[in-house]
């Protein structure tokens, strides 16, 4: 995977979840994705920046436009230094919830997007990858 | 402080959400509405989200608490003018809203509205006449 085109963002605030919604929304415009699928990334950066910023005590989100040769595609990457997931399963599981949330964050978003990667380190924090591809 | 006005029309309240709302706003929005609809008796709540593109499920979960808050409080709400894209993402995501009455427009909204006061009033047999 090639990456054409990255710009980061702090994820330190409710301010900057509305901020990267925007930006995702105009990153996948210019790469024409549908409305639907516009919706969808949008939908996503929206539930990991929430939980950037409610579970990993804030973080970062790098915005990336890649290409794996037939294929571009906008890929979002959210990072923190929080207490990081003890359990990942139960993590990704419809429902649960260690916040106040609805448990649909990760599970949810996952369902949104085309590939889906999540590591996390107790102590350490949290990295989740994901793209969506045109 | 930044809030999204509410419209009072004889027994209902009209909300346009027409802003991409951080969480405090959309916090804010439902308090208020609480308030507005005890303070006027209101029997009936229309919220226009036409404008929304997005409703991750965060935003879900206060539109569906609005509509329990408001039932508690003996008011009826309707949600009306999600587009279809939000509505296939809401889905997709995993929030079905339950409990969430729903309209296609607001003119659909405020007949469907009408309606649910109505048999309601019948029900309790609460008659204004």
């Amino acid at each position: 995977m090639t990456t054409l085109k990255s710009e980061s963002m702090a994820v330190v605030a409710s301010a900057d979840v509305v901020r990267l919604r925007q930006k995702v929304r105009a990153w996948t415009i210019e790469l024409n994705f549908s409305l639907v699928d516009q919706t969808k990334m949008i939908t996503a950066s929206s539930e990991l920046a929430r939980n950037t910023l409610d579970h990993g005590g804030g973080g970062t989100c790098v915005l990336e436009i890649v290409t794996n040769g037939s294929r571009t595609g906008l890929r979002l990457t959210f990072e923190d230094h929080g207490p990081g997931i003890p359990d990942l399963d139960l993590a990704l599981t419809d429902g649960y919830s260690s916040g106040g949330g609805m448990g649909l964050g990760l599970s949810g978003s996952k369902r949104l997007v085309n590939e889906f990667q999540i590591a996390s380190n107790v102590g350490e924090g949290t990295r989740v990858s994901v793209v969506r591809w045109k | 402080m930044e809030r999204i006005p509410i419209l009072r029309m004889g027994n209902f309240l009209l909300v346009t959400i027409q802003v991409d709302m951080h969480d405090q706003l959309a916090m804010t929005l439902q308090e208020d509405l609480t308030n507005a609809i005890a303070k006027y008796g209101s029997r009936g709540v229309l919220i226009d989200i036409s404008s929304l593109e997005i409703v991750d499920s965060f935003i879900g979960r206060m539109l569906a608490n609005i509509s329990g808050m408001a039932r508690i409080l003996d008011a009826q709400t309707v949600l009306v003018g999600m587009q279809p894209a939000v509505a296939i993402t809401l889905v997709e995501l995993g929030m079905s809203m339950p409990g969430v009455r729903t309209a296609l427009n607001v003119e659909a909204g405020m007949d469907l509205l009408r309606e649910l006061v109505t048999a309601n009033r019948m029900e309790t047999g609460d008659d204004d006449s």
